[in-house]
């Protein structure tokens, strides 16, 4: 009998392509993050009095 | 939401398109593409006439988080009216209720995108600006969605405040406030929405009433949404040309939103002097297919699409090429 819990091929292909996408996506979110520290600080570098 | 229901509907909608695995652009379908391109088309509107020098990155970012929080709100959206839109024909091909993504899924990625989109409007532009995004969200997902949509025929008159705020959460994220001039395109697409919904109500509104929703002409009849229509038409077309006014718009702006004006307050008259939507069923072939009787409602609501459409683009055609708004009153 097969086992109720075993993801066949298939299913288990697409949750692994779903995760990788998600990753993707969490690692750009940080990028973006990390961007728009870089930019908003550079923006406050100039605007600080010599 | 009524689980029972939920799964009745899913079931009914399994026996006419077998459901099959979710694919991204299912996700995708979930964030209501098409709405987003009109909420980002005005709120990059908003952004570009608040007329403060801004860094293209964080105007692009901010565009993103105020498309990303909208496409939330569809995602929460279709959640949590799975159950009647297996109802009716205009939306029961949607991934939800077709089955092709869980209802589940469909929430975590609505949280999970108003989070992230409000917490990077914040951090790019300004809290003001997330705080109206994130009340956008909540406003269309409860308000409106949970609420408004199922208990009253004045459902699109007051949720559509929500689809009005992102030209104003586009200037408070450029500017940081939010003047009359930001408050007056909220207006202008706030007097939009029920003759625009009501139109397209009037040759749907066998899917509303099956479906149990209580949209005008359900709950109150062709006719009296028919004046109705015209009573908002009267009210949206001098709005539309208030910004010419107020040092908004310029002659670009003043000419398309007065011609657009008199063609949109023409079809609203012949719509109110129609018999459109007093028949039982003005659907014809097709999914838009409309009978003879109903294409006054039909020819309304198309061009009212095209008039939002080219007032906000005179707007941003004229800052772009620098035109000087008006100021017709100092």
């Amino acid at each position: 009998m097969s086992d109720p819990l075993r993801e066949d091929t298939e299913a288990a292909k697409a949750r692994s392509r779903r995760n990788l996408v998600l990753a993707g996506a969490l690692f750009l979110f940080v990028v973006l993050v990390f961007a728009v520290t870089l930019v908003r600080l550079g923006g406050n570098v100039t605007s600080v009095p010599s | 939401m009524d689980v029972t229901t939920t799964a009745q509907s899913l079931q009914a909608t399994t026996e006419v398109e077998p459901a099959r695995a979710a694919r991204w652009s299912d996700y995708a379908l979930l964030l209501k593409p098409r709405v987003m391109s009109l909420v980002v088309f005005t709120a990059l509107t908003g952004l570009v006439c608040a007329g403060k020098p801004l860094n293209p990155f964080l105007g692009a970012v901010a565009v993103l988080c105020i498309a990303v929080g909208a496409g939330a709100s569809g995602a929460l959206n279709m959640w949590f009216d799975a159950d009647i839109d297996a109802k009716m024909r205009r939306t029961r091909a949607r991934p939800v209720p077709a089955g092709r993504v869980q209802g589940a899924d469909a929430l975590t990625l609505g949280v999970v995108l108003s989070l992230f989109s409000v917490m990077l409007m914040g951090m790019a532009m300004n809290w003001l600006a997330a705080g109206l995004l994130a009340f956008t969200i909540a406003f269309y997902a409860i308000v409106y969605t949970m609420w408004l949509k199922r208990f009253t025929p004045q459902n699109i008159v007051i949720g559509g405040a929500a689809g009005a705020l992102p030209p104003v959460i586009g200037w408070a994220a450029a500017s940081g406030s939010t003047p009359l001039n930001a408050w007056l395109l909220f207006l202008i697409v706030f007097l939009w929405t029920p003759p625009h919904s009501w139109a397209l109500a009037l040759y749907t509104s066998g899917d509303y009433a099956k479906a149990g929703v209580p949209m005008m002409p359900v709950a109150k009849g062709a006719a009296s949404t028919r004046r109705q229509i015209m009573l908002y038409s009267l009210l949206f077309v001098p709005a539309a040309l208030a910004p010419a006014f107020t040092g908004l718009g310029g002659p670009i702006y003043l000419t398309v939103a007065a011609a657009g004006g008199a063609v949109f307050l023409l079809l609203a008259a012949r719509l109110a002097l129609s018999k459109a939507g007093d028949g039982d069923d003005p659907r014809g072939e097709g999914l838009y297919g409309v009978k003879a009787d109903a294409r006054p409602a039909r020819n309304l609501f198309a061009v009212s699409i095209l008039y939002l459409f080219a007032l906000f683009a005179a707007l941003l055609a004229e800052r772009i090429v620098g035109l000087a708004p008006l100021e017709l009153i100092r």
